[in-house]
């Protein structure tokens, strides 16, 4: 697995501090990360891609500075995000997922043969020249995991992946994440789905207020929020 | 919003028509469509008479014909153009005429159904690489002729998404009873296609769009 660091890590937004002296080191193959809305989470997570960069510390992904060497910190950490729609680029499934090969110096007939294989994978492959705008919405978030996955990123992170599908679609998006080699760093509200993690974080106010496994970080969350 | 050719199972209908398409206008070379295209555009906005939008019309008619482009889908792409041109229209009616009026609105129209018979008998990445090609002089002028592709890209891709979230606004409109209000439609609908954008840029900076 890779291995991350966040090194004593502030993150503010104009005078709002988001984060506040994050120290941690991900390791674990299947980490999960909850928190209320406005908690640092998601802040978080785009830390770990380079997508925002600390105010203060460091973010290190195998020895790379995300401040530093964020195009190499990208072809290792891929993102998915919540809302499919905004990471659809191109006009067809089979686009879409061969516009992630575009900079990967591959001939077109080995882009199209990843592309393909990568499709068939996930059960897309039927819908390669389909609008990829008009897809359900559980398509176009495996459409989105796979135009991630086919770049063959050491590590996923995955930003409430399944907030916007229903119960069904969901479950296909958890199924499928959870049979990926990949180190997966998921944000998110359905704590179902975290039961099998090894690691939970859980943010408060911008700080990791409960650190370890599902049993003890999820009763430590459910106490905070006071649910039962 | 129902969205045509979605059917129960969240797929669409057809494929788009340039996945199937086996005629010469499909095969026809990325660069010589755009270069037909920006030379046809060029003429019908600077010689404006009746004459040329007839002639324009019938050879993008024909194109159509030739690409086997069924009329239903001209006819979903031009949709989009017509409230603009038919004002456009309107106002030059207004200020030179009748004939100036057809003819403008004429000329919009026809503008955007043969810019759309391009994009529905080219692939995206023949596009990409037609337009990376014609753009790599401009590499000398600190031009990025990559990121000037995905711009002109990303306009073409960008128009179903907006149409999308303007029927959502007409909804939400309507289910707060203020259909006639501009405004109720005006604002969020630009307010929401600003947050889009601002959530694709993101998502193309996660996916190394933004790496040199």
């Amino acid at each position: 697995m890779a291995h991350l660091v966040l090194d004593d890590v502030t993150l503010r937004y104009g005078d709002r501090e988001v984060l506040r002296d994050v120290q941690l080191e991900l390791t674990e193959p299947r980490i999960g990360i909850v928190g209320g809305n406005g908690s640092g989470k998601s802040s978080l997570a785009r830390l770990l891609n380079g997508l925002v960069l600390p105010t203060r510390g460091r973010v290190l992904v195998e020895g790379l500075d995300t401040a530093r060497d964020g195009p190499a910190v990208r072809r290792q950490v891929g993102f998915v995000f919540t809302d499919p729609d905004a990471q659809i680029v191109m006009p067809t499934v089979a686009e879409d997922v061969g516009f992630s090969l575009r900079r990967s110096g591959l001939s077109r007939s080995e882009r199209d043969a990843r592309v393909a294989a990568a499709l068939e994978r996930v059960g897309l492959a039927s819908h390669a020249d389909h609008p990829a705008h008009l897809l359900s919405g559980g398509q176009k978030q495996l459409l989105a995991l796979t135009a991630v996955l086919v770049t063959d990123p050491a590590v996923l992170v995955c930003d409430e992946p399944t907030t916007l599908l229903d119960a069904r679609n969901a479950r296909r998006v958890a199924t499928l994440l959870a049979g990926l080699p990949q180190q997966v760093i998921m944000v998110t509200h359905h704590l179902e789905q975290l039961e099998s993690f090894d690691r939970i974080l859980v943010i408060e106010d911008g700080g990791v207020v409960a650190d370890g496994p599902p049993g003890q970080a999820l009763a430590a969350y459910r106490a905070l929020v006071g649910t039962p | 919003m129902s969205e045509p050719g979605r059917v129960a199972g969240g797929v669409a209908e057809t494929p788009l028509t340039r996945a199937s398409g086996a005629t010469g206008v499909h095969r026809a070379r990325p660069g010589v469509k755009l270069a037909m295209l920006a030379a046809g555009a060029t003429v019908l906005f600077t010689v404006r008479t009746p004459w040329v939008v007839g002639g324009a019309a019938a050879i993008t008619l024909g194109l159509a014909a030739l690409a086997r482009i069924p009329a239903r889908e001209l006819a979903r792409q031009a949709r989009p153009a017509l409230l603009f041109a038919g004002g456009a229209g309107a106002l030059q009616a207004w200020s030179a005429g009748p004939l100036a009026g057809v003819t403008v609105a004429g000329s919009l129209v026809v503008a955007v159904v043969a810019a759309s018979i391009v994009t529905l008998t080219t692939g995206s990445q023949e596009m990409l690489d037609a337009i990376v090609g014609a753009a790599r002089p401009l590499r000398r002028l600190g031009v990025d002729p990559e990121r000037v592709a995905l711009t002109l890209t990303l306009a073409v891709t960008s128009i179903p998404v907006v149409a999308r979230l303007a029927g959502e606004v007409r909804q939400a409109r309507m289910a707060r009873g203020a259909e006639r209000s501009v405004r109720a439609l005006a604002v969020p609908l630009v307010i929401r296609t600003v947050r889009h954008a601002d959530r694709l840029g993101e998502a193309l900076r996660a996916r190394g769009a933004d790496d040199d």
